[in-house]
């Protein structure tokens, strides 16, 4: 089928994305009086799920995967669409719709929300971008194109000061991350002469003396890809950028944007650095994405559990979560016949991680929408009023916890038992270790809407709007999470058909 | 196809019942769960399995379908029943409708949300008990736990969310124990296991399929196994000493959850034990007959002379749970036709009567408002139907002859006097039967404190006699009950069927 259509026609989805942003901003610019907030969530969902629907198909047509001839690359080889790609195109797709939905609901009395649709789709264009990028330099246009405008997305409120105050650390650990991944791939480029990826990988086969300053390079892009996915030691910008930023922009930069830092982190280092050639040169890179997995995991977890503001508990878990799928990295082995299965199950995680965090972030958003305040204390009885929402909430952090009757449950498990193969017992303990702790932080969440008072007998009748749009993202995510349970088998095997393919 | 019509009516049924309003959600959530009794009873009459459906036998009801297949080794959707199994998922569909009408007098709340969830626990109940492959029973097994904590959570008592949260916490860390476990033991299965369907792997165990895994001899990972799984299912049993959860839950629960908890939660714990430690490491639980069966008197005696310490008609009840599962685990232990089958039978005896039991002492406490036993007297005079039933079920508990605790203790007792395989037998089969006498102790006296005597209240209440749904559910368990005492055959026969090939897979080897 995809024969039947020019080469460049595999960019559909980013393409998408990237017109639907540029229509709503020429909308916009053009009759800034008669816009209207629905229309514009309207046509900037559409053109999401459009994205969406175009990616899908292309996965079940089997565009540029190995079954179909491989990857195509267009542009000198910069870019190349397969099916880790589009996989990775159609989480950014999704949690983008959901956000853009909810924030229908969310921005319903801010001046000018037209700008928020059209930066949310710009960034998931730099997303979809990153996704197929095969050359370091377009690693790192798209990279920052995703980055501007996450630092206006958090700022986006701009009379909020908290909002204000993260966009500026945000922009600040950003700027200098970006600064430091930079000069790794200028680092790279001279000592192995190119920044496509296959002849980046040849030039690390024959490096010599130079293994220093490749080794130095390839330290500074790990920090450049630690910054995106917010790991340690570049994570502590996640907290405050996702607690003062607006909840749909959190929800959107912990889902898609972390998963966008992944899909670098695992081409990057497979394509460009394959690991058997990397550590013959004494670039053992596998062994620091492992202590950095360690690190990142019960770091974000420890922090989790002794949070009292539930947006900032999640902010630590997303951290948590990235410490499981660097796991995908970490556990890879020179040869080992297991590496697409760890990487695919780390990719299926963030799949499922795309819709139980963002209907988590989502579901704060519409507590804020309400103005029930932010601690643990005062979402006490919310199930009283808000049922329906309440057990969305309380499925998003089971599935999150990995407590087996949802889809967080198989991807944990995948994604652990693929380091047991591959013989990394001791990551997966840690993890397992980890998931246990993280029930303890989850499940206060759901014992403060279900079990515990009100604080105060008149705290929930400020529960008075029914934010339509909002009900219907969260609980949209709520049966995606549970539906991934009995429907994950097209998402591992795509995933590991995807992560095979770059071994 | 019955078993997953039966699934899926009764999630249908709680989805429904979630939705509707209130004020009838009780009455429509007991028409409902008669579906899935009817659909019970007629798997029961079409029943033609034979043997144990791990070891080869014939799977009645049998239906598999791949759902995920990573890294060689297939999930599937693999359900079907033999003759431990169906008395189980009878048991589920028979005492959840009573447990729902229990529930009209004494849950006043958010009752859709309620009935919605016991009707969500049942279809995940009978998936635990139907489910064949590891997967799927792990993820039914799981599932049951969220309903329960809800369940304890919002509609308990005063300490609800303690207890709510420690059931949870307890049961989610043994949860782990025992998944840990049994995923060593595929591992070290390696290549010869190419699915997680439970026949399947206890084959491959049985043809000595087990390899090193990381170093480790295959007997030590079975060894390590078992004693994982089996800490983690003793936790569910529950066993001395990881029984403080089992109190506090059915202290704070409300009646029907009680009911359930006690009548079908606790059977998941010895039903897995029997399957996974039992059947697939049969020559592990023989070679460590001795402390188990230590363990089992234990929890028999220690749980009796608990029961025999409480003030509360609802902890004294609870306790004697823990020492009735222990002749259960006794039973299995021994690994003789009896034994195994009789624990079979406890276990369904055992959800019935204690069943009973909480459900009576909860109809007395909605006329008294009150469970202490020192807080009324000479009840008797006001609710004589309710505390006759009441007395009726503790001699059951007792082993009266004639009714199905009795059956089901008498075959354990048979089973485990004579057994060859455990070391001392007859002293462990003695005192366990002495625990029988401590038994007697605290029912009787309990029951001679608040029933008989000229009545007396402490509470402000106004007792008559219960209402008539609050009787009838009571009266229909105490008819299973003495129908199960006069005629044990009914379930024991197929039990028995299924339990030899058990027994044989340790003479075998041994």
């Amino acid at each position: 089928m995809y024969n039947a259509l020019p080469p460049w026609t595999a960019l559909a989805p980013a393409l998408l994305l990237g017109l639907t942003g540029l229509a709503l901003l020429l909308v916009d610019t053009i009759r800034p009086r008669s816009r209207s907030n629905t229309s514009m969530a309207v046509v900037g969902a559409l053109g999401a799920l459009a994205s969406l629907a175009v990616t899908v198909w292309f996965v079940a047509a089997g565009t540029g995967s190995a079954d179909t001839g491989g990857g195509i690359t267009l542009f000198a080889d910069a870019i190349t669409v397969d099916t880790l790609s589009l996989f990775f195109t159609a989480i950014f797709a999704s949690v983008t719709s959901l956000v853009v939905v909810a924030a229908h609901d969310y921005f319903h009395d801010h001046e000018n929300p037209a700008a928020f649709y059209s930066l949310t789709l710009f960034a998931a264009t730099g997303m979809a971008l990153l996704a197929v990028a095969n050359s370091l330099a377009v690693v790192f246009v798209a990279l920052e194109m995703v980055s501007l405008p996450s630092y206006a997305l958090v700022a986006f409120l701009k009379t909020n000061r908290g909002s204000v105050e993260a966009g500026l650390k945000y922009f600040l650990v950003g700027a200098l991350s970006s600064a430091v991944f930079l000069f790794g791939i200028s680092l790279v480029y001279a000592v192995t002469g190119s920044l496509i990826f296959a002849e980046v990988a040849a030039g690390i086969g024959s490096l010599g003396d130079l293994a220093g300053i490749a080794g130095i390079g390839i330290v500074m892009i790990v920090g450049g890809v630690a910054f995106k996915t917010a790991s340690v030691p570049f994570h502590f910008w996640a907290p405050e950028a996702y607690e003062g930023a607006p909840a749909p922009v959190s929800a959107f930069l912990s889902s898609a944007s972390k998963a966008a830092g992944f899909v670098v982190a695992f081409r990057v280092f497979t394509e460009a650095f394959p690991l058997g050639a990397s550590v013959s040169a004494e670039i053992n890179w596998v062994l620091a994405f492992g202590v950095l997995a360690a690190v990142t995991m019960t770091l974000g977890n420890f922090a989790a559990a002794v949070q009292e503001e539930v947006k900032r508990m999640l902010a630590y878990s997303s951290i948590g979560h990235a410490g499981y799928a660097l796991i995908g990295l970490a556990a890879l082995s020179a040869g080992g016949s297991g590496n697409g299965a760890v990487m695919g199950a780390a990719m299926a995680h963030l799949f499922v991680y795309g819709f139980m965090n963002t209907g988590a972030f989502l579901f704060v958003a519409m507590a804020e929408r309400w103005g029930v305040g932010r601690t643990f204390e005062e979402y006490g009885g919310l199930a009283r009023r808000a049922p329906v929402a309440c057990t969305a909430m309380a499925v998003f952090m089971f599935s999150l916890a990995g407590l087996p009757p949802f889809a967080g449950f198989f991807s944990k498990y995948f994604l652990f038992m693929g380091a047991i193969d591959n013989g990394f017992i001791w990551l997966a303990a840690l993890g397992a270790v980890n998931s246990v702790i993280s029930l303890y932080y989850y499940s206060r969440v759901v014992k403060a809407m279900f079990l515990d008072d009100p604080t105060t007998p008149s705290a929930l009748d400020t529960i008075d709007a029914r934010p339509t749009a909002l009900y219907a993202a969260v609980v949209f995510a709520a049966v995606a999470t549970v539906l991934l349970l009995p429907g994950f088998g097209p998402v591992i095997e795509t995933a590991e058909a995807a992560a095979s393919a770059l071994f | 196809m019955i078993l997953e019509a039966l699934i899926a009516f009764t999630f249908l049924a709680a989805l429904v019942v979630l939705l509707a309003p209130d004020a009838w959600a009780g009455r429509l959530a007991f028409a409902l769960s008669a579906v899935p009794f009817a659909g019970s009873l007629y798997a029961w009459s079409q029943f033609d399995g034979a043997g144990n459906a791990l070891t080869g036998g014939t799977i009645a009801f049998e239906s598999q379908f791949e759902w995920i297949e990573v890294g060689g080794r297939s999930v599937s959707w693999f359900v079907g029943l033999d003759g431990i199994s169906l008395p189980l998922v009878v048991l589920t569909t028979f005492l959840v409708p009573l447990a729902i009408v229990s529930a009209w007098t004494p849950i006043d709340t958010r009752q859709s949300q309620f009935y919605g969830l016991m009707l969500f626990m049942e279809a995940n109940l009978l998936g635990v008990f139907t489910a064949l492959d590891f997967f799927l029973w792990f993820v039914f097994w799981e599932a049951v736990l969220v309903p329960m904590y809800f369940l304890i959570g919002v509609w308990g008592g005063p300490r609800r969310k303690y207890a709510a949260i420690k059931f949870f916490v307890y049961t989610n860390a043994a949860s782990l124990l025992m998944f840990i476990g049994f995923m060593s033991l595929v591992f070290a299965l390696g290549d010869s296991v190419s699915s997680f369907a439970l026949p399947e792997i206890t084959a491959a165990i049985a043809n000595g399929g087990l390899g090193e895994w990381f170093g480790i001899a295959p007997g030590t990972v079975a060894l390590g196994a078992f004693l994982a799984m089996f800490a983690g299912f003793a936790v569910k049993v529950p066993v001395v000493p990881v029984h403080t959860w089992l109190p506090d839950a059915h202290v704070e629960a409300p009646t029907p959850v009680s009911v359930l908890l006690a009548g079908v939660l606790l059977k998941m714990g010895t039903y897995a034990l029997l399957r996974y430690n039992f059947t697939m490491l049969p020559n592990q639980a023989s070679a460590l007959a001795i402390p188990i069966a230590a363990i089992a008197v234990i929890s028999v005696i220690y749980g009796a002379m608990l029961a025999l310490a409480q003030k509360d008609l609802k902890r004294i009840v609870a306790y004697s749970s823990v020492s009735s599962m222990g002749y259960v685990i006794l039973g299995l232990v021994v690994f003789t036709e009896y034994g195994v089958g009789g624990a079979t039978f406890q276990m369904v005896a055992h959800g019935l009567i204690s069943g009973l039991m909480f459900m009576a002492v909860g109809v007395v406490y909605n006329a008294t408002h009150t469970r202490m036993v020192g807080d009324m007297a000479g009840m008797a005079d006001r609710m004589p139907i309710t505390v006759g039933i009441l007395v009726a079920g503790a001699f059951g508990y007792m082993g009266l002859p004639l009714m199905a605790g009795f059956a089901g203790e008498f075959f354990i007792f048979v089973g485990a006097f004579g057994a060859p395989s455990l070391p001392y037998a007859p002293a462990f089969t003695a005192l366990a039967m002495f625990g029988i006498v401590i038994v007697a102790g605290y029912l009787l006296s309990a029951m001679q404190k608040t029933l008989f005597g000229p009545f007396r209240l402490e509470t402000d209440y106004e007792v008559g006699r219960a209402p008539v749904h609050d009787v009838a559910p009571l009266a229909v368990l105490l008819a299973a009950i003495i129908v199960l005492g006069v005629a044990p055959d009914v379930f024991f026969e197929m039990i028995r069927d299924a339990a030899i090939p058990v027994v044989e897979g340790v003479s075998a080897d041994v």
